[in-house]
């Protein structure tokens, strides 16, 4: 594989990381430099950017499902193609992205075992489940609203191949928040039990979208590191607001109720929202969401009934090289 | 009521349009069932791909049914308000995913067809066929080479590849026979040129479908005896759990805007 021809050995070695290598590292990255695959990274940046760019991307594959749950359903032929062109762009993400980790020396067998075996975290948005049509409307308004925030500043993340990643996987989110909001619309503009359902998807959507972006600042763990390497360039609550402050006007707009009795709008026009129920986050994370064990049972089916596919793939690759072998012998 | 089923009046033309949009819709839907479920993330992408070419060619197909009808009916009508009476797709395009090689063998026997049969229909004196029929054939020349390769690599794989490859052939042999079949309305456009009879057809795919099984170290059955019925409406208890899944929405929330 192409990741062996990447000096990663060099790198895994700690103590070679002295003062000046480090100096020298952090002084490109303040002069916003892109660090690329082959040169010289502190073990830690590696590190957290295999974990981020590793959860990405489980988060990516995990994502199809609650979405794949609406694709034989879906209203319309149109509907239909478009949310499956959708759901197999997801894919296509978590392909790049699993692309950008290897980069680092990590394999995406690897990765996606640590995922399966539970070792490794996804977005916990995907542990909800999708009830109605107006579910794949929302995901695509706020979920993919909230990805789009979070990812857009990635474009710019010091580490190359993830910025290049995250430069395509943006402008295919932003076609998918707009195909997600006009569903909306259209519902909106629909019958009373159309409008209802939309409503009652962006009630059951708002908050755990809210926690998309992260513990509060005050209790974020990763933060300081990640900003200091310009992986991070704005603080979870910063993007926080400003999706809400994107969003709520779009609400009004489709003439939806933000499920926030306690949000106002402060004199910088700021909509400053209630406090968010952090404990169901925390059970979220904990694989306590009402879909934890459904998605974890759905991709691990999906790994051990294509097993047999994989290994005969493999097999024919390895009679195949042989025959050519011994053609060449002869 | 806006639920019922729409009634279509099934000239020789809406009814060769409808047949051939539900072939596609079928086993484009059957295909999307993969999606987040493949063996590998390469097959959720080549699968999808595949099934939006699909519906792609059902969507047009019905379209033009509808215009050719004359009527009220649209690509959504004829999709999501016919009963499984009223569906005209082949037996083999309905059948359960099954393993991985169940729905390799499926997409290769059709793929094969479509191949050669969407390649004669390019000289359909209905102008707007030929084009469907251009468009269809590039992508069902992909399709089969996805699907042979597929056949090639799980046929001389492993054991159990091998096992698994020969029962899908073993299991979905008997629908291959109604691809060729024609009755009497399908004759008439055959005779005025808009349709081809796919009859004479048989001889290439069986060779197409030889050399890729016998390549595969693969077997085809000596039993020839054929199901068939999916073009008449009589259909496998299959379809109606499938349409009942895809109209779900339509059904229960008649007459809206989606």
């Amino acid at each position: 594989m192409y990741t062996q021809a990447l000096n990663t050995a060099e790198t895994d070695d700690r103590g070679l990381e002295d003062a000046a290598k480090a100096a020298q590292f952090q002084a490109r990255i303040d002069a916003e430099e892109r660090i690329e695959p082959n040169d010289w990274m502190p073990a830690a940046y590696r590190k957290t950017l295999t974990r981020q760019i590793s959860q990405h991307a489980h988060s990516e594959i995990v994502g199809m499902l609650p979405e794949g749950n609406w694709i034989t359903r879906a209203p319309t032929l149109r509907r239909k193609a478009a949310l499956l062109a959708k759901v197999q762009d997801e894919c296509g993400h978590g392909l790049y992205l699993y692309a950008a980790a290897e980069t680092l020396g990590a394999s995406r067998e690897e990765l996606v075992d640590a995922m399966l075996a539970g070792k490794a975290k996804y977005s916990s948005i995907f542990n909800y489940p999708t009830l109605t049509w107006a579910d794949i409307g929302t995901i695509g308004w706020l979920v993919d609203g909230a990805a789009i925030m979070n990812q857009i500043p990635l474009c710019r993340c010091s580490y190359g191949p993830y910025a290049r990643a995250m430069i395509r996987v943006c402008k295919e989110e932003s076609f998918h928040q707009r195909q997600g909001y006009e569903i909306m619309l259209t519902l909106c503009r629909g019958s009373d039990e159309q409008k209802a359902m939309a409503q009652d998807a962006l009630n059951r959507w708002w908050w755990p979208v809210l926690m998309m972006f992260g513990p509060p600042d005050a209790t974020s763990q990763h933060s300081d590191t990640s900003t200091r390497w310009k992986i991070k360039r704005f603080s979870n609550d910063e993007l926080r607001q400003k999706f809400v402050d994107a969003t709520v006007p779009q609400a009004q707009y489709l003439g939806l109720t933000i499920p926030d009795p306690g949000m106002i709008q402060d004199a910088e026009g700021h909509w400053r929202y209630s406090e968010i129920d952090w404990a169901e986050f925390k059970q979220v994370l904990a694989g306590n969401g009402p879909c934890n064990r459904d998605r974890m049972a759905a991709r691990r089916k999906a790994h051990e009934d294509g097993a047999w596919v994989r290994e005969a793939a493999a097999a024919y690759a390895a009679k195949r090289t042989q025959r050519q072998t011994a053609q060449a012998a002869e | 009521m806006a639920t019922a089923n729409i009634e279509v009046s099934e000239t020789p033309l809406v009814l060769y349009a409808l047949r051939r949009a539900d072939d596609a819709l079928i086993l484009g839907h059957r295909l999307s069932e993969w999606c987040g479920h493949a063996p590998m993330l390469e097959e959720d992408m080549a699968l999808s791909n595949i099934a939006l070419d699909l519906i792609g060619q059902a969507r047009e197909l019905y379209s033009y049914a509808a215009k050719a009808e004359g009527g009220d009916n649209d690509e959504d009508k004829l999709a999501y308000l016919r009963d499984v009476r009223q569906y005209r797709n082949l037996l083999l395009v309905e059948q359960p995913n099954g393993d991985f090689a169940q729905t390799l063998v499926r997409q290769f026997f059709y793929s094969a067809f479509a191949d050669l049969y969407w390649r004669a229909m390019m000289t359909s004196r209905d102008t707007t066929l030929a084009a469907i029929a251009a468009k269809s054939e590039k992508e069902s020349a992909y399709h089969l080479r996805h699907a042979s390769e597929w056949l090639i690599r799980l046929g001389d794989g492993t054991d159990e590849s091998h096992a698994r490859a020969q029962a899908a052939i073993d299991h979905l042999w008997a629908f291959t026979g109604e691809m060729f079949a024609v009755d009497d309305g399908a004759r008439g456009l055959i005779h005025a040129g808009i349709a081809v009879d796919p009859g004479p057809l048989r001889g290439r795919w069986l060779q197409t479908i030889t050399d890729v099984v016998s390549e595969a170290t693969l077997v085809l059955p000596q039993n020839d005896w054929m199901q068939q019925g999916g073009r008449a409406g009589r259909h496998s208890e299959h379809l109606g759990h499938l349409l009942s899944e895809l109209q779900s929405i339509q059904r229960t929330f008649p007459g809206l805007t989606w």
